[in-house]
């Protein structure tokens, strides 16, 4: 823990969120210092806990899932039963206490358990809540269930990914639901300081497939200007080449790209090739686009007999762009990963003492921490509704007995 | 919601999505630009609408002087550069707050302003190499991939103005500013989603799989993810649960009234189907017919369809099927914007606020001024 508070300190949230979209959110406020509370039931666990791999031991288990542990660090989880009238006061209560509610359910849905931003900010005018979704809160196919892998072709984004004139390609797990949470913590911030400065609260309408698409603002802002349609082209990218990806020694791969004619003459003298520097079939981008084929097998040569990590060193040395194409055993070893402790162990009851990932920039006052592991399934309701909320023991055990936390 | 926030955008592409997140949020956000600096082209434009354009020589004493002039008055100042290069000194943090202490300083590097790698170089092909999504995207037996349009510039900026945001909220109690020190690496590992959690939970290693999808049978079958149909792609996997059930059924019955064979699917009770225990050939019958169907269809077909039906899968678009999606339309999400001698249609404000999508300002203007190249202010 840091020695002076954390930035988001004294800022409750909560969480009626599941999967990647609305949690992610959370985890990125929690690691700044926000409480914030994960809430699930027992009857409907979060989907992360046990549809996705990887498990402790590779058995199913709703407390020993790497996936929701993944995206759920530094939170207290609670179960409420949102479907029990006990369950849905004691959620308002919370709500009233939070500064924050995330959700992202399908459109209506929380309003129709009575915990929508209009029935919650009655008595709470300061209230921020986001919601996020597939589509959005309106709009002909707010309705529309789907998994972020699957809108993330809806987006453009697959269909840009692949080989020239071969298929779309997927990217690893829900990747535009990634984009959507962390647009969402933008605008939750940004609502914070009006808050802070009006006492304003605010309801944040989230699209997934909009958030997409503002990675791909200049593609699309392209085609309104000129009708030019963006197309897949494997790893070209028209202002460099060489740029792409050659095969090390072993199973390594190595990224490397040439930006202009000096930064090529460079990465021919590196490779041996000194030759090349002066060759008039290289000398210009336009040159080199052509001659690909000769220069991608002159640096193949050479990257084939070296380690990736080690030809990345002698080419940065060179000023050459170079980096090993990192798989994910190697994340937890990358020299600049490590010396900037982005893993961060910690205890978790059942899966063990395993790694959750820090956040991607660090503070310098008001430094960014993983507080514990990811809760257990309703690990936190003493602390939550009996310390937070200060329920009695009387009243407590009778909400208990009414099923709220079932 | 962020009025009266100023924030100097001092960045190149790395950075230009940080400023244009805290513009759509309502913050004040002026692009300083070098006096020869490229704004025409579309990325530029896109990411920099939304803010003032002034233009700045910062190699030269009297474009440095005017900076400190203004980001003793900022809130924010974004940055881009090489750690250990002058221009690293010059936006160091500690000679900035010495100027302005309630200044935050957000600094996009590759890789972060210290470790081993801090100076290394990078494009956004090292850094997609080098935060592991590469390693996930292309065939399993071919060259790891990157995204062709650019998107380490989208994580790296998009968690710069989260960052800017939390050391905000950390000033509103300390009264200081402080520095914000965004890896962009380390950015876009978040796209990996939980990927790197199997070499800590199970040892195992994912790795790129291409245009299918396997590792869900136990049988060792893998399942189509992207097939060819009228005018381009669909995605649409043959999934198990209750929501693969459903869309099964609903496949199964639009093929029917369209009249199209239905092969192995005539004799299947979804309902009983598990894909976990599926073997190759069993999936190969099923996906023949499918495959025959979708090849009839348009993408907008099968995107209209599939919401009327409730079944999962979308078509693969491009942006001129993007451009022209009904529901975007509905929701006002391009936004037009007057330049000096033309229309243009931006992506609007990422997000709906109390209903309204803010809108996009003419400031004075980076899009007005913009085409007067070199223009100096």
């Amino acid at each position: 823990m840091s020695a002076s508070p954390q930035a988001l300190a004294g800022i409750g949230v909560v969480e009626f969120g599941s999967y990647a979209a609305g949690p992610h959110v959370g985890k990125m406020l929690a690691n700044f210092g926000a409480t914030v509370i994960h809430v699930e039931s027992f009857a409907r666990p979060d989907g992360f806990r046990m549809q996705y791999p990887p498990y402790k031991d590779r058995k199913p288990g709703i407390n020993g899932g790497g996936c929701f542990a993944y995206f759920n660090d530094s939170k207290l989880g609670i179960t409420l039963d949102l479907k029990n009238p006990q369950g849905v006061s004691l959620a308002r209560k919370l709500c009233k206490w939070g500064d924050i509610v995330i959700e992202n359910m399908r459109p209506g849905v929380i309003a129709r358990l009575g915990l929508g931003f209009d029935a919650l900010r009655t008595d709470h005018p300061g209230l921020i809540m986001l919601s996020t979704c597939n589509m959005g809160q309106t709009g002909p196919r707010a309705d529309t269930p789907g998994f972020g892998s699957q809108l993330t072709a809806l987006a453009g984004i697959c269909g840009l990914t692949g080989e020239r004139g071969g298929l779309p390609t997927l990217l690893y797990g829900p990747y535009i639901d990634f984009i959507a949470s962390t647009l969402g913590a933008v605008a939750v911030l940004a609502a914070l300081e009006q808050r802070r400065r009006t006492g304003a609260g605010a309801h944040i309408d989230i699209s997934q497939y909009e958030a997409g698409l503002m990675f791909l603002a200049g593609p699309l802002l392209d085609y309104h200007l000129t009708g030019r349609i963006a197309e897949r082209a494997g790893n070209d990218d028209p202002d460099a080449a060489p740029h792409g990806a050659y095969r090390c020694e072993g199973d390594g791969w190595i990224a490397l790209s040439c930006w202009s004619d000096e930064e090529f003459e460079a990465l021919a003298a590196a490779i041996g090739r000194p030759e090349w520097a002066c060759d008039a079939p290289y000398a210009t981008l336009a040159d080199r686009k052509i001659a690909a084929d000769k220069i991608d097998a002159g640096i193949s040569a050479w990257t084939r007999e070296r380690e990736a990590a080690a030809a990345a060193e002698i080419l940065q040395r060179a000023g050459v762009h170079a980096h090993p194409v990192n798989t994910m055993a190697d994340l937890f070893t990358d020299p600049q990963l490590v010396a900037r402790r982005h893993w961060h162990r910690r205890h978790h009851a059942v899966i063990g003492e395993h790694a959750y990932c820090g956040p991607a920039f660090l503070l310098s006052e008001t430094p960014g921490e993983v507080t514990a592991a990811a809760p257990l399934l309703g690990a936190d309701n003493d602390k939550v509704f009996r310390e937070i909320l200060g329920l009695s023991e009387p009243d407590y055990a009778a909400m208990r007995e009414a099923g709220a936390f079932a | 919601m962020l009025e009266g926030i100023l924030v100097l955008d001092c960045t190149g592409r790395l950075g230009w999505l940080a400023g244009r997140l805290l513009a759509d949020m309502g913050a004040e956000v002026t692009k300083i630009e070098s006096p020869g600096a490229e704004i025409h082209t579309s990325d530029w434009r896109a990411l920099n609408i939304n803010k003032r354009l002034t233009r700045l020589d910062l190699e030269e004493g009297a474009g440095q002087r005017e900076l400190d002039r203004l980001a003793a008055s900022a809130d924010v100042l974004l940055a881009t550069f090489t750690p250990g290069t002058r221009e690293a000194a010059f936006f160091h943090h500690g000679r900035l707050c010495a100027i302005n202490p309630r200044l935050i300083v957000v600094a996009i590097t590759p890789f972060g302003l210290t470790g081993p790698k801090a100076g290394w170089i990078a494009s956004d092909l090292e850094i997609m190499a080098a935060s592991g999504a590469m390693s996930l995207a292309g065939e399993p037996e071919g060259t790891p991939l990157r995204v062709s349009a650019p998107q380490s510039h989208g994580w790296a900026g998009a968690q710069a103005a989260v960052g800017a945001l939390t050391a905000l909220a950390a000033r509103s109690r300390t009264g200081r500013g402080q520095c914000v020190d965004v890896s962009a690496q380390a950015a876009t590992l978040i796209a990996l989603s939980h990927a790197p959690a199997f070499v800590d939970v199970d040892g195992t290693t994912p790795t790129r799989a291409g245009a299918f999808m396997t590792g869900r049978s136990v049988k060792g079958a893998r399942f189509r993810v992207f097939w060819p149909c009228r005018d381009g792609f669909v995605n649409f996997i043959l999934y198990g649960g209750v929501a693969g059930r459903r869309t099964n059924v609903q496949l199964a019955a639009w093929m029917r009234e369209c009249g199209a064979p239905l092969g192995a699917l005539a004799q299947i009770d979804f309902a009983k189907w598990d894909p976990t225990l599926a073997t190759q050939g069993q999936v190969d019958l099923l996906e023949t017919p499918i495959a025959a169907f979708f090849s009839s269809v348009t993408k907008r077909q099968f995107l209209e369809e599939a919401h009327r039906r409730e079944m999962l899968g979308y078509p693969v678009s491009t942006v001129e099927d993007i451009a022209t999606d009904p529901q975007l339309a509905a929701r006002g999400f391009w936004q037009d914007v007057a330049a000096a001698d033309k229309i243009e249609r931006h992506c609007g404000c990422f997000a709906i606020v109390d209903g309204e999508r803010p809108p996009l300002v003419s400031r004075n203007d980076a899009q007005v001024e913009a085409p007067r190249a070199a223009e100096v202010t």
